[in-house]
């Protein structure tokens, strides 16, 4: 399927044709960039700001909702808040300014850790086995091969709401729930298919005769696993630990069913912070920012393997 | 320098005098046994927390057990459950939302990618940064996306509000997007063709990508328009990526869950009440296990069905 791009070069679009599609499409582009350009702004207004009418551009900008996120607060009156000691800081000074004293750090932060390290735990447990797995499928004679590649795809077609009840019920018994451990073998099982698939793609790539070289060097088999084709796959085996990362990232629907604290990860927990009278919504704002930077970041790294990896590695480009 | 050439001198002689069979065993583990060390961490991991859930839930499926009761004894109820799910008006009310999201959101995601795939396969000056943009909305977490459209959607003060009284000329405060019962199923629609029409996109620019230069040569040739290029050459040959993208989109909304259950948690009433939504309220809300272990399984089977065809899809796209 890899076809190359060839330049339809009897067909070369006009280029008036250029300029219309281009422009066409630089405009959904920017449309489609409103919602998100929106929330990283309301990250930076007063909670009035953020829901005034007709909506604000320009406004004064504001650090209210990245304080708000990471902080608890309580109100009190102007009266105790003058006999206070002065502001120790400027967001202490910012908090005073709203009739109100910082009471600690909100569990922003903590679900926030918890969300790094069960995404890269799970990510580092679903490459490991994916690339054992994909390298036996890739170059030895499984019994049932199609068979069992097609059971590993299919574990990820199930609604996570219909294994949800008795994966409750056995991590209850067994002591996982709300831990880290549990959540990082859940979307290991979960990412194990998809770095099943796209890892055996990558290394159908790799030439077998550069194995069967090292081997005739004296080399194990595993060795040259190892020390061959390991370093030819590292490409591919990065692509695919930024799926299952952004996967592990994302997912909400076993997070929300399955921890409740220690272990909740950030996207259970962005949606219901509230401040008074109703959500908060620069400091939302500001917890989303912080949570789809990650992401940013990771889709231009990986915007060549993209299609693969929506496709569990049946198109490339 | 020397000595290590000696070593390997002479273990070079002896790999000469071993037998083939001692050889093989000396060279580490046999292929069959890598196979299986390899294979087999992955294949326990999702025998315990996909198959033995999924065996469980069948179980449970025919049971009355509930889950917030579990000291209560279970009894045995055979098909009672499916009997009810099957015959449950409030299912089939959710099974006809999910259906409309599902066929409404593909289609939109259809149309708009396959244009846009048209559009950014003329390669205009910087396509590919363009391209990257528009891909960013399928990255992002469905459960942030649900939760930030609701803030968009917020009655009279949120900004789609503000930019469609602007385009329509209605009061921004005359209507609601999740709050109206006409506007819900509709706000959902919007929300999933926002985020993954560039999943169409993307998968249509490969099929584009794919069509070799000589059949539009030959079209040319015949002096075909560019009207009956598209339909003879274009389409026919995108079509198959197209029916894959589609598959994936439906067997991934049919089970949508997150970005629904942020946006509109399935109101207003029941309006915008997809399945598994559904499925969560009758699992751990009201605790019915039994039943919703039977709704489950009948998700599972229709989701598993499709997943098939899928399967058989992607292999017909790839050996072509």
């Amino acid at each position: 399927m890899s076809a190359p791009t060839v330049a339809h070069s009897v067909v070369e679009p006009t280029r008036w044709t250029k300029r219309i599609a281009g422009t066409i499409v630089v405009c959904y582009a920017l449309l489609s960039m409103v919602p998100l350009l929106w929330i990283v702004l309301t990250g930076f207004k007063t909670p009035t700001d953020s829901i005034a009418y007709p909506p604000k551009i320009a406004f004064e900008p504001s650090l209210e909702g990245y304080v708000n996120v990471f902080t608890t607060r309580s109100r009190q009156t102007p009266e105790y808040i003058a006999t206070l000691p002065p502001a120790g800081s400027w967001y202490d000074e910012l908090v005073r300014s709203r009739n109100m004293v910082i009471a600690g750090p909100s569990k922003f932060a903590q679900r926030y850790v918890n969300s790094l390290v069960i995404g890269f735990g799970s990510t580092a447990l679903a490459v490991l086995l994916g690339v054992l797995a994909a390298y036996a499928f890739s170059r030895f004679r499984v019994p049932l091969r199609d068979d069992l590649l097609f059971f590993i795809l299919s574990t990820r077609m199930m609604p996570p709401i219909a294994v949800a009840i008795p994966i409750y019920l056995m991590y209850r018994q067994l002591g996982l729930s709300d831990t880290w451990l549990g959540m990082i073998l859940l979307y290991t099982a979960v990412n194990v298919s998809l770095a099943v698939w796209l890892l055996k793609g990558f290394i159908d790539e790799i030439p077998r005769e550069y194995e069967e070289a090292a081997m005739v060097d004296g080399y194990t088999r595993f060795q040259a696993f190892w020390k061959v084709v390991l370093p030819q796959a590292s490409t591919g085996i990065a692509a695919t630990a930024i799926f299952c990362l952004i996967f592990a990232w994302n997912e909400y629907a076993f997070a929300v069913l399955l921890t409740s604290g220690e272990a909740q990860t950030a996207p259970p927990f962005i949606p219901i912070i509230i401040g008074e009278g109703g959500q908060d919504w620069p400091a939302v704002a500001a917890g989303t920012t912080l949570f789809l930077i990650p992401i940013v970041v990771f889709t231009v790294l990986l915007r060549r393997h993209l299609l693969r990896g929506i496709t569990f590695g049946a198109l490339r480009r | 320098m020397n000595a290590s050439s000696e070593v390997s001198r002479i273990a070079q002689r002896a790999a000469l005098a071993t037998p083939d069979k001692v050889k093989r065993n000396l060279r580490g583990l046999s292929e069959r046994t890598i196979t299986w060390v390899f294979i087999a961490p992955t294949i326990l991991l999702l025998l315990a927390l996909n198959i033995f859930p999924l065996i469980w839930t069948i179980y449970l499926s025919f049971t009355n057990f509930k889950a917030n009761r579990a000291s209560r004894g279970t009894d045995w109820v055979g098909l009672d459950n499916y009997r009810s799910v099957l015959s449950d008006g409030d299912i089939w009310q959710s099974m006809q939302v999910t259906a409309h999201f599902v066929i409404w959101s593909i289609g939109i995601e259809v149309l708009l990618g396959f244009a846009l795939a048209l559009l950014i396969d003329k390669r205009f000056r910087g396509h590919s940064l363009w391209t990257t943009v528009i891909l960013l909305p399928m990255m992002l977490s469905p459960a942030v996306v649900g939760t930030f459209w609701t803030f968009l959607f917020q009655p009279q003060t949120g900004l789609f509000n503000y930019m469609a009284a602007f385009v329509s000329g209605l009061d921004a405060s005359s209507f609601q997007m999740i709050g109206d019962v006409p506007l819900a199923p509709w706000a959902i629609v919007l929300v999933d063709a926002w985020m993954w029409t560039p999943y169409v996109m993307l998968i249509c620019l490969a099929g584009l990508r794919s069509i070799p230069a000589s059949l539009y040569e030959a079209a040319e040739v015949d002096r075909a328009s560019p009207w009956r290029q598209f339909w003879t050459v274009t389409l026919p040959l995108v079509l198959p990526f197209l029916m894959l993208a589609v598959l994936f989109r439906a067997i991934e909304n049919f089970k949508m869950f997150d970005m629904v259950n942020l946006l509109t948690s399935g109101g207003p009433g029941s309006t915008t009440e997809v399945v598994s939504i559904t499925l969560k309220r009758e699992a751990f809300e009201k605790w019915r296990t039994g039943y919703s272990s039977a709704l489950a399984i009948i998700l599972f089977v229709t989701v598993f069905g499709a997943a098939n065809i899928y399967v058989k899809a992607l292999n017909a796209v790839k050996n072509r």
